[in-house]
């Protein structure tokens, strides 16, 4: 299939290509850009960032898991574009150079995409901003001081917001290899049931993987981007409603005003690369072990909506994890959405891992326990990467659940945790350590409550 | 003067508007073809069958070969002939090359290899250092031991003994670019190989064996790397050879660049260590005698495993004159990557023994780490400049026998460049060492759940290659008759801005502009028999040579110019960009061009060898080094003790590069090294599985650090000094050294750990949050 967009100010076409393309593969191979890098072609590691913008505003992307039918109708900017057109520097380009931010200069351009977009927005947490881009040889130190100096310079006029008016999805000219490419969640209802084999791609955070690094091929596919009404996030007094296509980057902002602890793991869920790519439809309906919005819905008793043509139903979202790899989900039928009450419970969430920033949870503990009066009035708790799927400490829940709140409830409940988990070893901790943590993140919410210092990030030097 | 600028990289322009060109950005011929590498599956076994029909018949694949088609010499090792390009008959680790793809793409070359079918009669494997003790499976006949005085007698005098081990995992490079190649056939039967690759020479020399041609058919340029800390120096070979054979079979342009995961599965790491020491200490805290037995786990084949086993052995001192010691080196081998050069060689590992031995010790006499550091330090070099005798330690008393100590290390070397005393006083006062541990200590009393803890070590490391005759270096300048300048040696630039320090040498020679210097790609067709771009051995070797050949130009221009205005050569001066003679003054491009008319040769040539050093390996007696380099750093952490995550709250580092010929690309390698040696230590883990799958083999699962985990505040500051030994511009190597400053931040969290119960925290490395939390438990007892 072919894909019309803009690419450093140009109208282009990519001609008739297989649908899983990378934009990373096209750019280097067949338009000789070679300022985008591969480093690690599974979305890591950042070298490959470029700026994509469309009706949502601007955003970094990661080149090397991003398919070409993704970009229908959007404007890209790679680090070839971010000079204007008399080959004067970017803001973020010419600090990167005054304060010796390039060494081997592999990854620069992907940060200096990276730091050129969250200019363009004008966000200055430089250090999340950046955390997706790996770099091996400065330190960073040098890095975050060209993002701080950069802040205040205008945004080059050839980057500025045109008011343009981004298209719809949809409309494509197909050839053989067409993927579907539904613009609503009726049209997808359609095609999914009449195709129920297909792989579906939201944010291809994860289904590049397959591409990139399995080299799997994918059969028929269906993009899931241009449907705009799964991308609505709802409120009313009582009820948050999250559509299957909105993005962890979009639910940043709300989950940190109703749940901070939701919002703080959201700041450290994969990168801002991923965040802007991933759905919190994919990273349900994928039904791994170790994803970290699961277990914090779970907590919050989070009803996950499931579509089958025009057949809908309800689950609480725990229900939805059957077994490891195994989801309660018909052929045909997909997440339209996510709901959960905004009445005031209370959510802790702690994701543990070896790198607080882009690392995948060796445990996520999510904990709803309300106190009243000395005494749990109730508690739902359910954790990441501690059995074959998302699961609820339902044993531990009912140890709380009525008891007073003392040391002497939390170390019988912390003990009740064996009777709910049997986690494994791998290389992100042994299963000793999963269950000591998991325990201990019991005892982590006691102190929390106490009032103590119970976390690093909040220890300033 | 152009040296001791801060000038930005030479490159810095190219690199952030993405133009600064890599192997792969190199824009080749259509037709031009891609290899892949078909790897092995079992650890350690006999193939005894191949089935490479389906991958024959895959989309795009040109052809496929295997070790009975290389057509000379099957080897890629820089040592010893042992490790095939392809492997014949037995393989010895998990992704071992066995066959090679060659098509059309690189994705149709890495979709075909998975295609192959091979069978193996498996043997058993030897994966740790433990199977491998157990087994004998070594490299040389036993292990290599270096003594200094008798260890027995100073261990039984000893007032306190310690005793312990140290277990310490390796380390992914993660340079950002992947190994990466590409060859084009050139007129009858010659070689143009463009390779990311610290060692051109090494990509020449294995290239022409592979071809069966000799070393001038070959021609290998190397402009830049996207990262290389050593993992470029062996581990490029494999892929430079692969192309080239492809390419002279094929008649095509012939490419290839692994994928991450390739890499990481492919090639060699740093080498883990086990070091089992014994210590004796007196009352006062200071050393009598320490016995390292180091295991080096160094992987399926030799590789460059002994002289980083030897470099190891040669930093169990670091900063500490040691009256008596005895170490111990076994160099294992074990069914797993074959372990290569990593920024430090090794030192790192043997500096960590003796910098755990201090810590125990400190612990168990009830010092501050610090103070029983400085205790032990050698003694300081004279301050009366650089003929000044340095200053000898009184004689001591070692087990009833008066003895005469010296300032030498266990291998003989007196050290006399030693200034750690002053730095670490320095460093003291900057970073308010001593009240900040006071107030760590109150604030621990009062938390629950949080233990800061603080830190200061040393480093002291040797400057030189310990293979002697590899110092030495060549150098090629032009000046052309428009005064421009083209400057080239067989340095690489990885990113370390070799060429800029260098640039800045050759600008200053003739006292112009940098802008008239065009630093040009390394090209062994330009500069022959260059050693690899390692040991931080860069600026000093190419500085040097650079320095030379531009003075020989420069004289024989002064000389032309003082005939033809009648003064003496010296009275020619060459500064600002002009050349004055007398009170005449001519730009240099005039002078370049008067010169020129005169016939004057305007190209020379340049060579050096480091003087000074000798070295027997086996007896471990000798100058291996021409110097050493120097640098401290403070870190204070704060851990949980309730998961063992933890944070470095911040760092102070006060770094040794002599007369920096660039302060600002300087402190850009201490501040990259100290966050990579920190990641070593932390957060960096290889973990293979029981079958010796290494299941760490990409960034997913690899974590280096980020930018969120460099030091909040974060204070570098470069010493304010000159090399004692005769270097360029009396500047010192800074490539290596700053790596060992992450040490601080391990023994920060030794001391938070330490905070939480009686015992010592016996941390081991890396790190992890989990190892942290397993020595917060032990040492609750």
């Amino acid at each position: 299939m072919t894909t019309n967009f803009v690419l450093n100010g140009r109208s282009v076409e990519t001609g008739d290509l297989p649908p899983t393309t990378t934009l990373l593969d096209w750019l280097r191979e067949e338009r000789g850009l070679t300022g985008s890098k591969e480093g690690c072609n599974e979305g890591d590691c950042g070298a490959c960032t470029v700026m994509v913008r469309d009706h949502r505003g601007a955003r970094a992307l990661n080149a090397c898991i991003l398919f070409l039918p993704q970009l229908y109708g959007k404007e890209v900017t790679t680090v070839e574009g971010l000079s204007s057109p008399d080959g004067e520097l970017h803001p973020v380009q010419q600090a990167l150079v005054d304060h010796h931010g390039s060494q081997c200069g592999f990854c620069t351009p992907g940060f200096a995409v990276s730091m050129a977009t969250a200019h363009l927005n004008g966000q200055t947490d430089h250090a999340d901003r950046i955390a997706g881009n790996l770099c091996r040889c400065t330190g960073y130190a040098a890095i975050l001081k060209a993002a701080k100096a950069a802040e205040a310079a205008p945004i080059p006029a050839h980057l500025s917001s045109s008011g343009k008016k981004y298209p719809r999805g949809g409309a494509q000219r197909g050839g053989q290899t067409a993927p579907l490419l539904p613009d609503s969640s009726d049209a997808l209802a359609d095609l999914y049931a009449q195709w129920p084999d297909a792989t579906l791609i939201a944010g291809a955070t994860d289904v590049g993987l397959w591409v990139t690094k399995q080299m799997r091929p994918l059969g028929k596919v269906i993009f899931l981007h241009a449907c705009r009404d799964l991308q609505d996030i709802t409120e009313t007094e009582n009820e948050l409603t999250m559509g299957a296509g909105v993005t962890l980057a979009r639910l940043h902002p709300v989950m940190t005003r109703l749940w901070p602890s939701f919002g703080e793991m959201i700041r450290r869920y994969g990168s801002v690369q991923v965040r802007e790519a991933a759905t919190i439809g994919g990273n349900i309906a994928n039904g791994s072990p170790i994803g970290d919005s699961p277990p914090a819905l779970i907590a919050l008793g989070a009803t996950l909506h499931l579509r089958h043509r025009d057949t809908r139903r309800s689950l609480p979202l725990e229900q939805f994890f059957l077994d490891y790899g195994k989801q309660d989900r018909a052929p045909g039928e997909f997440v339209e959405k996510v709901t959960v009450l905004k009445t005031n419970q209370p959510l802790s969430v702690y994701k543990l891992s070896k790198r607080f920033d882009q690392d995948i949870s060796a445990v996520c503990g999510a904990f709803s326990v309300e106190i009243q009066n000395g005494q749990i009035a109730s508690a739902r708790i359910a954790f990441g990467g501690m059995a074959g799927t998302p699961k609820r400490a339902s044993t531990t829940e009912s140890k709380l659940t009525g008891q007073p709140w003392t040391k002497e409830t939390i170390t019988r409940a912390a003990a009740a945790l064996a009777e709910d988990y049997t986690p494994m070893s791998d290389m992100r901790g042994s299963a000793g350590y999963r269950m000591k943590t998991a325990q201990n993140m019991l005892w982590r919410l006691w102190h929390e409550r106490q009032g103590h210092a119970s976390h690093v990030l909040e220890v300033r030097p | 003067m152009s040296v001791a600028k801060p000038l930005p990289h030479d490159a810095a322009r190219l690199h952030v508007s993405g133009a600064a060109r890599y192997v792969d950005d190199i824009p080749t011929a259509r037709g031009t073809l891609h290899l892949a590498f078909g790897t092995s599956e079992v650890a350690h076994g006999e193939i005894t069958a191949i089935d490479l029909s389906a991958v024959r018949a895959a989309p795009g694949v040109e052809d496929v070969l295997t070790a009975e088609d290389l057509p000379f010499e099957n080897d890629v090792s820089p040592s010893i002939h042992d490790e095939p390009l392809l492997a014949t008959g037995t393989v010895h680790y998990v992704g071992q090359p066995i066959f090679l793809v060659i098509a059309v793409s690189h994705l149709a070359a890495r979709a075909a290899v998975r295609l192959g079918k091979i069978s193996y009669a498996e043997r058993p494997p030897i994966f740790s250092i433990e199977d491998a003790i157990a087994a004998n499976a070594r490299f040389e006949d036993g292990p290599r031991i270096y003594e200094k005085a008798n260890i027995s007698i100073a261990l039984d005098g000893a007032t306190h003994m310690i005793e312990g081990r140290l277990e310490m995992g390796g380390q992914e490079h993660f340079y950002l670019e992947g190994q990466a190649a590409l060859a084009i056939p050139q007129d009858n039967g010659d070689m143009l190989v463009s390779s990311s690759t610290q060692h051109p020479t090494e990509i020449q020399h294995k290239v022409a064996d592979a071809m069966g041609v000799p070393m001038h058919s070959v021609r290998v340029e190397t402009r830049r790397m996207g990262g290389g800390f050593g993992g470029k120096e062996s581990q490029g070979n494999a892929l430079a050879v692969s192309c080239a054979l492809a390419a002279a079979r094929t008649g095509r342009a012939c490419k290839m660049r692994y994928d991450r995961d390739d890499d990481m599965v492919i090639t060699g790491k740093r080498h883990d260590f086990r070091i089992d020491y014994r210590a004796g200490f007196d009352s006062e805290g200071r050393i009598l005698g320490v016995d390292f037995v180091q295991y080096t786990r160094c992987g399926w084949a030799q590789d460059l495993s002994l002289p980083v086993a030897d470099r190891a052995m040669l930093h169990s001192d670091n900063a500490y004159l040691l009256p008596a010691a005895r170490i111990e080196s076994h160099r294992l081998r074990t069914n797993t990557q074959s372990a290569t050069a990593f920024r430090g060689f090794g030192g790192p590992q043997g500096m960590l023994g003796i910098e755990r031995v201090m810590d125990h010790a400190a612990h168990v006499l009830g010092l501050d780490p610090l103070e029983l550091r400085r205790r032990n330090y050698y003694a300081p070099a004279g301050r009366g400049g650089l003929s000044a005798p340095r200053a000898p330690r009184a004689p001591e008393d070692v087990s009833g026998q008066k003895k005469q100590v010296n300032n030498a290390t266990p291998y003989g070397m007196e050290v006399t460049d030693f200034i750690l005393d002053e730095m670490t006083e320095h460093l003291v006062e900057s970073s308010d060492y001593t009240a900040r541990r006071a107030a760590i200590s109150e604030w621990n009393a009062a938390q629950p759940v949080l233990k800061k803890g603080i830190a200061l070590t040393p480093v002291k490391f040797g400057i030189s290659f310990t293979l002697t005759h590899l110092n030495q270096a060549g150098a090629l300048v032009h000046v052309y008759q428009d005064g421009s300048i083209a400057l080239n040696h067989g340095g690489t630039e990885m990113g370390q801005g070799l060429f800029q320090k260098v640039a800045q040498v050759a600008a200053d020679r003739f006292g112009v502009g940098m802008e008239v210097v065009k630093i040009t790609a390394t090209d062994t067709a330009k500069v022959p028999n260059t050693s690899a771009t390692a040991a931080s051995s860069g600026s000093d070797l190419n500085g040097m040579a650079v320095q030379i050949a531009c003075d020989t130009i420069r004289e024989r221009m002064a000389e032309h110019l003082a005939a033809l205005y009648q003064m003496a050569p010296s009275e020619v001066v060459f500064s600002d960009g002009s050349v004055s003679l007398g009170t005449e003054r001519l730009t240099f491009a005039q002078a370049a061009k008067l010169c020129y008319q005169g016939r004057v040769p305007l190209s020379a040539t340049g060579f050096y060898k480091t003087p000074d050093i000798e070295w027997d390996r086996l007896r471990g007696k000798g100058r291996p080094f021409f110097y050493f380099a120097y640098g401290a750093a403070c870190s204070e952490v704060v851990i949980d003790t309730l998961t063992g995550e933890y944070r470095i709250l911040r760092t102070d580092i006060l770094h040794d590069a002599g007369r920096s010929l660039n302060p600002a690309l300087d402190i850009g390698q201490v501040e990259g090294g100290f966050v990579q040696g920190a990641g070593w230590l932390t957060m960096e883990e290889l973990v293979w599985d029981g079958r010796g799958r290494l299941r760490t083999h990409a960034p997913s699962t690899y974590k280096i650090p980020a930018a969120s985990d460099t030091p909040e505040v974060f204070n570098v500051a470069l010493w304010d000094g000159e090399n004692r030994s005769e270097t360029v511009y009396r500047s010192k190597a800074v490539g290596e050294p700053p790596f060992m400053l992450g040490m601080s931040v391990f023994f920060a969290l030794s001391d938070a750990v330490a905070a939480c119960g009686p015992d010592y925290p016996m941390l081991d490395a890396p790190a992890t949050p989990e190892a942290v939390l397993w020595a917060v438990e032990r040492v609750r007892g």
